[in-house]
């Protein structure tokens, strides 16, 4: 075709982090602690649920209910409710998407403008900057700051408070939060969501509130919802994932939770983007979702069992990179860490990426000359500031202890210098 | 005001949901079951609420409305129908899914893939590499070209999703597609959010010998070439055609390409339905004549293929430089698709590759059953004085209730006919169908309106209660 083909939305929004690193990780077979999913599997309780489904009937394979199949909103509404203590309504209140990545698009399409504002927290999950592209909002950038100068845990990474109210401005649509943070692992304190919530008042702004780690927390830290918080459940789009909530991240089932009013937006979106979601991965994350409603607060609770399991992975990663003289932030929750690599000298040797920068080009090394696949920091950081926080990568560690130990080998074979 | 009647609908479609959802899981109590179904349902679950209710609603109500690319957007008739038709005690032959079982193989498949640790986790966003495969092989032999798995296929949620990605990635603010009427309700407000302007044109009836058979619609030439124009991005096709059940031909589909070539457009292939081919009919892919195949993006579905349309896999095959801009659509949508299913439905591929053209292949088989249906149908419908129109490819079959001569006056909505006469005959003779006026524009309602469409991929058991209801159709 002689003219331009391709809509103009998609300009700009082309490259993809994941797409080229996982590409990279599979090329070099490299020990993945890189894209975030288990290497071990999902629980049995899980697996079951998923064959109890495949083999419950003809329905099963055939469409169900376009908003979400009927028994997982059922079960999301009863156990959300509960753990919010407000009522909400399985059918107007909440919404089933293709994992929780469809959830934000969603949320993005329905909601913001041409022109319309939006204020993401830094880092970010990358989706969030290219989906408000898509719609042709305009990304607000405000970072997480360290309080100390290597200070060693993502509870000293803070907003200015000053810093955060002046990106508010009237044309200022949402605001995007995730808690706990990936990559930094973040875990927003009452009073810091609280900051927030008044500014998203005062402002009349919407509140974006990607919370799929919310079951991953570290050292007694609490998951707070920031919809929870006065006069926040009516502008608060809470969204969650049933693969990081289940070690499932292949089934892609995802939910948002928020206002009927703003449901009924995000509906339609979805009604001309998909229709439905697969019907049997519903079923079973419905299922999982009943047995965990039984045993919450219990030691055979997934949502005790798996942060405990993963506190312990994340202790042993951690000092595996001390042992090397690398300086892990810690986690307060999430499933990664990040790390600051400033203090290692490297000689990258290698003219592809010359032009790239920094933990972009030691992530293409780590990865192709010694076999560890990991994921450069910066793309978690807008344009404007990538360049203060290139000497970091991040690192997965829910992984099998095998992983870990194989990861362990690199990482001292190349630090004794071999 | 336009919120209201909004929350009117949804409160109206919510109520009729709940009620299925009350015989599902008899969680919730009756007086809350009847308070949520009143009109005002949205207010009163508000007040019901711990927390008050904050007086920044009522200021923020009016700006926290919806973008404007879902403008018009929210009314859709699957929403309201499959709803209706979901009581047990009405024969459901209204939205398009079997109630026969899916083949086995299928099944086994699926349970065995998520036993597998690997195959629960993420996979390749563009497509599972095992399907991918697959399908380059499946379509590569069918269209006689090698198609590469990674760079000219994009795996996504359903046809559907392959149908938005398109959209999404190639029509812009002001480019106009081109729709034929009666269309898959979804294509218009598709290009509407993707600020495109559909520009429809509607099969027409020829004149003369009918032989009562989907190949008595057609395309005026004259009338489709002045539908192009220098704005024109892309004409959206749909063969076997749903509702109709056309089978466009090989000329036909010629005339479109010649177009297409000449005002420099693409094409947009619907052909989930492309396995489901009748006995004297062929499936011709448009992708595969002379300069078309890199101007066309073709759709399939493992929904259609499988008989597992709760699965909401599909792809999209074309030239490398059109799937690109779907597969930077994806990245920024959905991501990846479901690990599992896209592995078992690659197995499912793999099987019938190695039996294609033999009766054993699924894609032989499922046409010879559903044909012997579809004959049933179609001499059932006869019986009580309709006249079916008998589909060429697919599994619907769309009906004409004008000898019935039904008198709707009492039914006081402003709707078509079709409308009024399918929720008149869900409710007087427990029997649901789709009306056909919902697949086209305003300006052609008029030929369309004493149309219903029925879904004939039913197991035995349905068809034997639709026949009982139409055996008796006169005697009430």
């Amino acid at each position: 075709m002689s003219r331009r083909i391709h809509a103009r939305r998609t300009e700009g929004i082309d490259k993809n982090v994941w797409v080229e690193f996982t590409q990279l990780a599979a090329d070099y077979k490299a020990v993945n602690l890189g894209q975030g999913f288990p290497d071990f599997s999902p629980p049995k309780f899980v697996q079951e649920a998923f064959c109890d489904a495949v083999n419950g009937g003809a329905q099963m394979h055939q469409y169900t209910r376009a908003f979400g199949h009927p028994r997982l909103v059922q079960s999301l509404a009863t156990f959300f409710s509960r753990v919010t203590g407000h009522e909400i309504d399985p059918l107007e209140d909440v919404l089933v998407t293709v994992g929780a990545y469809q959830a934000l698009f969603c949320a993005f399409q329905a909601l913001i403008d041409e022109g319309d504002e939006v204020i993401i927290v830094e880092p970010f999950f990358d989706c969030y900057q290219t989906m408000v592209k898509m719609v042709g909002g305009k990304e607000v950038y405000v970072p997480l700051r360290p309080k100390v100068e290597g200070s060693l845990s993502s509870a000293d990474w803070t907003l200015s408070a000053e810093e955060l109210a002046s990106k508010f401005t009237p044309r200022t649509k949402a605001i995007v939060i995730n808690t706990p943070n990936n990559p930094l692992g973040k875990v927003y304190k009452t009073e810091e969501l609280q900051m927030i919530a008044d500014l998203c008042i005062k402002h009349d702004v919407l509140c974006i509130s990607d919370e799929v780690y919310e079951w991953l927390t570290y050292d007694g830290n609490k998951h707070v919802k920031i919809a929870s918080l006065p006069g926040m459940w009516e502008r608060t789009i809470t969204i969650g994932s049933g693969g990081k909530t289940f070690s499932a991240t292949g089934w892609k089932v995802g939910w948002v939770i928020s206002s009927g009013h703003i449901i009924k937006h995000m509906k339609t979106i979805f009604q001309n983007c998909v229709y439905h979601c697969p019907t049997a991965a519903q079923e079973a994350v419905a299922r999982a979702f009943e047995r965990e409603y039984e045993l919450f607060g219990s030691p055979e609770s997934y949502f005790q069992q798996l942060p405990a399991m993963l506190h312990h992975r994340r202790g042993k990663l951690a000092s595996c990179l001390q042992s090397v003289g690398l300086q892990p932030i810690m986690p307060e929750g999430g499933y990664f860490m990040i790390v600051d690599i400033s203090s290692v000298k490297v000689d990258f040797n290698d003219d592809s990426t010359k032009d790239e920068s920094y933990d972009y080009r030691f992530v293409k090394w780590l990865t192709k000359e010694k076999g560890l696949a990991t994921i450069p920091v910066s793309a978690f950081y807008s344009p404007e500031h990538a360049k203060e926080f290139d000497k970091y990568i991040r690192f997965c560690f829910v992984k099998e202890e095998a992983t870990l130990d194989a990861a362990e080998q690199i990482l001292r074979k190349w630090r004794q210098g071999k | 005001m336009k919120s209201c009647r909004l929350d009117q609908a949804n409160a109206k479609d919510g109520c009729v949901d709940r009620s299925r959802l009350l015989k599902s899981t008899d969680k919730m109590s009756v007086a809350r079951h009847v308070l949520k179904c009143s009109r005002f349902a949205f207010h009163s679950t508000t007040l019901n609420c711990s927390r008050s209710f904050s007086t920044s609603q009522c200021k923020m109500t009016s700006r926290h409305k919806n973008s404007k690319r879902i403008e018009g957007l929210d009314k859709n008739v699957w929403v309201a129908f499959t709803s209706v038709a979901a009581d047990p005690s009405i024969v459901n032959l209204g939205q398009g899914f079997p109630d026969i079982p899916p083949p086995s193989y299928v099944k086994e498949a699926l349970a065995e893939a998520s036993s597998v640790d690997r195959m629960n986790q993420y996979t390749r966003g563009f497509g599972h590499p095992s399907l991918v495969k697959a399908l380059s092989q499946v379509y590569g032999k069918v269209c006689g070209r090698q198609i590469d798995p990674f760079k000219e296929i994009l795996v996504t949620v359903g046809g559907y999703g392959s149908l938005f990605s398109t959209m999404q990635g190639l029509v812009d603010e002001g480019d106009e597609v081109i729709i034929i009427e009666p269309f898959f309700d979804c294509y218009v407000p598709m290009v509407r959010m993707a600020g495109g302007k559909p520009v429809l044109i509607p099969l027409r009836l020829k004149s003369g010998n009918k032989t009562g058979t989907s190949a008595d619609w057609f395309l005026d030439p004259e009338e489709l070439s002045s539908k192009f124009n220098s704005k024109t991005k892309a004409i959206i096709i749909n063969t076997p055609n749903n509702p109709i059940g056309k089978i466009f031909s090989r000329d036909e589909l010629q005339m479109i390409a010649d177009l297409c070539i000449k005002h420099d457009t693409l094409c947009f292939s619907d052909e989930v339905y492309e396995w489901l081919i009748y006995r004297g009919h062929q499936h011709v892919k448009i992708a595969t004549l002379p300069g078309m195949w890199d101007r066309t993006i073709t759709i399939g579905s493992a929904g259609k293929t499988f008989s597992v349309t709760g699965w909401k896999l599909g792809w999209s095959v074309g030239p490398e430089h059109l799937i690109k801009h779907l597969q930077t659509v994806m990245q920024n949508t959905m991501y990846t698709c479901p690990t599992p299913l896209q592995e078992a439905v690659a197995q499912g591929f793999q099987r019938n590759l190695e039996l294609m053209g033999q009766p054993e292949c699924y894609f032989s088989s499922l046409p010879e059953e559903l044909e012997l249906k579809r004959d049933r149908m179609a001499a059932i419908l006869q019986e009580a004085g309709m006249t079916p129109v008998i589909p060429e490819g697919g599994y619907f079959m769309l009906v004409d209730i004008t000898s019935l001569n039904q008198d709707l006056s009492h039914m006081e909505e402003d709707e078509a006919y079709d409308y009024k006469f399918v929720k008149w005959m869900i409710k007087e003779k427990k029997l649901a169908a789709i009306p056909v006026t919902a697949f086209v524009g305003e300006e052609s309602k008029k030929h369309f309106e004493k149309y219903i469409r029925l879904c004939f991929i039913k197991q035995d058991s349905t068809l034997d209660a639709a026949e009982a209801i139409l055996k008796n159709w006169r005697k009430v």
